[in-house]
């Protein structure tokens, strides 16, 4: 043992797990790493165009919520934009939740926008002359059937020979694509526009109906109320129960009692329904129309906020809000000082390093090398 | 006495968060050539200690100091599992860290420097060097997955060997070992001390400490209380130590009194995925108001069986599993049923199966949550929780279960109470019939008699008691029979009181002639 690695020193860094945190600790460093977060964009944005990063900052803050003139109202249109938006990203990671909650990784969402997103539209166009209630039930139904169907396949694939969800459920959006274009070439109007053009502007037959005068508020309390009832259905109902049993531990389910066949594919159609039913407020409650589109990257920016809000549908609220405000801003930013998108994508990014390394620092502390030892 | 010494730990303390001191001002000596045994109660600390000498944790305070060279003692730091092999320290950790798919030679080569050619007939050679030397078995091309438990263990500690390491730490060795299998493994462990290896072992078992080793040292919740010789120790004295305080250690074993059927199994044949039979047409019946101990080595059958029983594992035609209530005289039979038909039925069946948190309990949930499991359909809708609440607190004081409270995550617990937390569940459930799988696996000596009261507890309530053990001692004090499964056969039940551990021993190793079959 003569060529023996021996070290005089302990290293200088070690990770050690931490047991639990008190919650206004671990606010307070997700707080501060948005604040990092924002300082080193800043440093990068004075770098590229040498402006003051806070000026840039309030342009990002009036690109959500309207700009600050001597007649400033918080609820404007922007402002409305912002909240319709995150209405709608709330909406569409709603309905992951139930199914990752499962440890089933829904990819799926876009598809499932998009057929509810069709279905609704389909019945804007053919049922026009219902009256508007009934029009409602039938939209509303039509999405959450469209939705659910969507999922429905892999669901049971998985359940009955375990494929892959991943894979199965990301390559059913790549149909629904398809399955869109094939609809807006049926639908197209004006005729050589290859778009849906706005359905029914006349009449409005269809259209989410403004409550107290605001256009999105209708919005608000669909998704409100899908928000809370699923945090109750996961946290309070048998089914719930089932879920987290079944995403535990298979085994652990059977042992229990729990027919796990059953669950997954009752709780991906549950998943799949909600994420229908975002095509339906995406289409009767926001653009009024139908396109490849229409789901946008919103079922894959669903699962950031899916998984950052731990699944909690209320942080989701939070985390809904905070992207959709990021992408308000950095969309201003970029326009306002003449950049192109992909400083808007690069303020984003940075922003969510930050959060996401502010995880490791919650459940992790470091210790460093101390000093009083090495004077032993 | 100085330049006797391999190792010296001194004050080491090593904090997991802020609540737990798995160590704490820690000081060992490791001899040159002695077998040290490491004794203690689940979470006394002997693996993180023996863990921070292989380099996977790294103490918050203290010194480690080695004699490397034969010149005395040199404080040394050991940052990773690597410097532990270059300083000659090796560890067989409780579960292998072995590739499944590589041959025993491509696991020993496996994370050796670059430097050194990959020459797998060079390194068979080596590994036959070692084997002869100290008396190993080992296949240089048999495959990981093929080996039984002890081969692989014996291929860990090659490997060991095999990167020169002077310093032996076996987690737990022999928890997974038959009678046999057991003393072969000492053969080679006093092999290796004659060749002036040092070897420190952590084990649970009293017996074996005595046996096999020259100095026992204690600790006691992270703390050392103390080094004995074994040959000044007795079993009750060492458990004092480990406790803190006297333990009867004595299994009341009452003879099982007006006793009923209540399972009649016959013909139970069921076959794993590979097509292999796992079980071969087993028949016997379990009576209430006795312990029928179960035998065999690991994977002989024991998980199929408490299955087949729970409604959880399909079986072959002409399998039957018929339950017959205490009040009723009626059979009803179980196969074909799922786990939740069987509960319906009205067949108050508990079990608590062998993976604690892949299969009894939800990792991830509380204790609280957890006692919901089997009860959880009662209310409409929305699940009720009041009463698994209580249960929950009436569990954890009864049992006194260490936990933060009753909404802690169960895998945050020790194994101790993890298990406290399953068994604790499944006898609240007042069962007719109580299945229980290694039921004290890995928990410490106050622990496990604390569960075999309440087995015994249950035998004399009149509920048919399932005991499948790996520890003859234990089973041997506890069953009222004790029926032997071999290769998932069933090879003979036995009177627990009038057998020996030899004949279960020979019993669970070799299949008896055909004829002399259902004994």
């Amino acid at each position: 043992m003569a060529n023996v690695a021996v070290h005089k020193r302990e290293p200088l860094v070690r990770i050690a797990k931490r047991d639990s945190m008190p919650l206004w600790q671990s606010i307070l460093i997700r707080v501060l790493s948005i604040v990092l977060a924002l300082v080193v964009c800043g440093v990068i944005i004075y770098m590229l165009i040498k402006v003051n990063p806070l000026e840039v900052y309030k342009s990002m803050v009036e690109g959500a919520f309207g700009a600050f003139k001597e007649d400033y109202k918080f609820f404007n249109r922007r402002t409305w934009i912002t909240i319709r938006d995150t209405m709608m990203l709330l909406c569409i990671a709603v309905g992951l939740a139930p199914a990752f909650k499962m440890r089933f990784w829904n990819i799926g969402a876009e598809g499932q926008i998009l057929v509810g997103g069709i279905a609704t539209a389909a019945c804007m166009i053919y049922l026009k002359n219902l009256p508007p209630v009934l029009l409602f039930i039938c939209m509303i139904g039509a999405s959450l059937l469209a939705g659910a169907l969507w999922s429905l396949l892999p669901a049971i694939f998985k359940a009955k020979w375990n494929t892959n969800e991943t894979l199965f459920t990301l390559m059913m959006n790549y149909v629904a694509i398809q399955l869109t274009s094939f609809f807006v070439a049926l639908w197209e109007n004006p005729f050589g526009s290859n778009t849906v053009g706005i359905i029914n502007p006349t009449g409005k037959e269809g259209w989410f109906p403004p409550v107290f005068g605001l256009d999105y508020l209708m919005n608000v309390i669909v998704v409100m109320t899908i928000t809370v009832g699923m945090f109750i259905y996961l946290k309070y109902s048998k089914q719930g129960y089932e879920i987290s049993v079944v995403g535990d531990s298979e085994n652990t389910a059977r042992y229990a009692g729990i027919n796990v066949k059953k669950v997954i594919i009752r709780t991906m159609l549950i998943s799949g329904a909600i994420c229908g039913l975002s095509g339906f407020v995406a289409v009767s409650g926001a653009s009024h129309t139908i396109s490849v589109n229409t789901a946008g990257g919103k079922g894959f920016t669903a699962i950031i906020v899916a998984w950052l809000a731990k699944f909690n549908t209320f942080t989701m609220i939070l985390i809904s809000l905070l992207l959709v405000f990021l992408d308000k801003g950095a969309i201003e930013i970029a326009s306002k000082y003449d950049l192109n998108d992909y400083v808007a994508s690069m303020i984003t990014g940075i922003i969510l390093f930050f959060i996401l390394g502010s995880e490791f620092f919650v459940n992790y502390r470091m210790i460093f090398r101390s000093k009083e030892k090495e004077v032993q | 006495m100085q330049n006797n010494i391999a190792v010296k730990l001194q004050d080491i303390t090593k904090t997991f968060g802020k609540q737990v001191v798995a160590n704490k001002d820690v000081t060992l000596d490791i001899r040159k050539g002695e077998i040290l045994s490491l004794l203690g109660e689940n979470g006394s600390g002997k693996t993180t200690l023996m863990n921070m000498l292989a380099g996977i944790y790294f103490p918050d305070s203290g010194h480690i100091f080695m004699d490397t060279d034969g010149e005395g003692l040199k404080e040394v730091s050991i940052c990773s599992p690597k410097d532990a092999y270059a300083l000659g320290i090796g560890m067989i950790h409780q579960h292998f860290k072995l590739v499944d798919v590589f041959t025993a030679t491509e696991n020993v080569a496996l994370g050796l420097d670059k430097s050194i050619a990959f020459n797998k007939k060079q390194i068979a050679q080596d590994i036959k060097a070692i084997c002869d030397k100290y008396g190993f078995k080992v296949e240089a091309d048999k495959k990981v997955y093929n080996m039984s438990v002890s081969e692989k263990q014996t291929l860990e500690i090659v490997k060991a060997l095999y990167r020169g390491a002077n310093i032996l730490i076996l987690d737990e060795p022999t928890a997974v070992l038959t009678p046999q299998e057991t003393d072969m493994l000492f053969d080679v462990m006093r092999n290796m001390k004659a060749d002036g290896k040092s070897i420190i072992i952590i084990t649970h078992k009293l017996n074996e400490v005595l046996e096999i080793s020259d100095r026992v040292s204690i600790l006691r919740k992270g703390e050392y209380v103390g080094t004995v010789d074994t040959a000044d120790a007795t079993v009750s004295s060492l458990t004092e130590m480990m406790v803190g305080q006297k333990v009867t250690l004595e299994i009341d074993r009452k003879e099982p009194k007006d006793i009923k059927e209540r399972l009649v199994v016959k013909n139970l044949t069921c076959v794993n995925k590979y097509g292999v039979k796992a079980l071969d047409n087993v028949s016997f019946t379990a009576y209430g108001g006795e312990i029928l101990g179960i035998a065999g080595i690991s994977g002989s059958g024991q998980k199929e069986l408490l299955e087949a029983i729970a409604g959880l594992q399909d079986t072959v035609e002409n399998s039957s599993i018929e339950y017959i209530a205490p009040e009723a005289n009626t059979p009803s039979q179980l196969i074909g049923k799922t786990a939740l038909q069987i509960k319906n039925m009205g067949v108050a069946l508990s079990f608590v199966p062998e993976d604690r948190l892949g299969m009894g309990l939800v990792g991830t949930m509380g204790m609280s949550d957890n006692m919901m499991l089997r009860s959880y359909r009662k209310g409409f809708i929305f699940t009720e929780r009041k009463g698994p609440k209580s249960l929950a607190q009436k569990v954890k004081d009864d049992l006194e279960v260490v936990t933060p409270s009753i909404t802690t995550p169960v895998r945050k617990l020790s194994g101790g109470n993890v298990q406290k937390v399953l068994v604790g569940r499944e006898i609240a459930a007042e069962p007719t019939v109580l299945m229980t799988a290694y039921a004290v696996r890995g928990l410490d000596v106050n622990t496990s008699y604390t569960i075999y009261g309440l087995l015994n507890e249950q035998k004399e309530k009149g509920v048919a008691v399932i005991y499948v053990g790996e520890d003859l001692d234990v089973l041997l004090a506890l069953s009222d029979r004790i029926m032997v499964l071999c290769d998932g056969k069933l090879n003979g039940i036995v009177d627990a009181r009038t057998t020996t551990k030899e004949e279960i021993g020979l019993l669970m190793t070799h299949l008896r002639e055909e004829e002399n079959d259902n004994g």
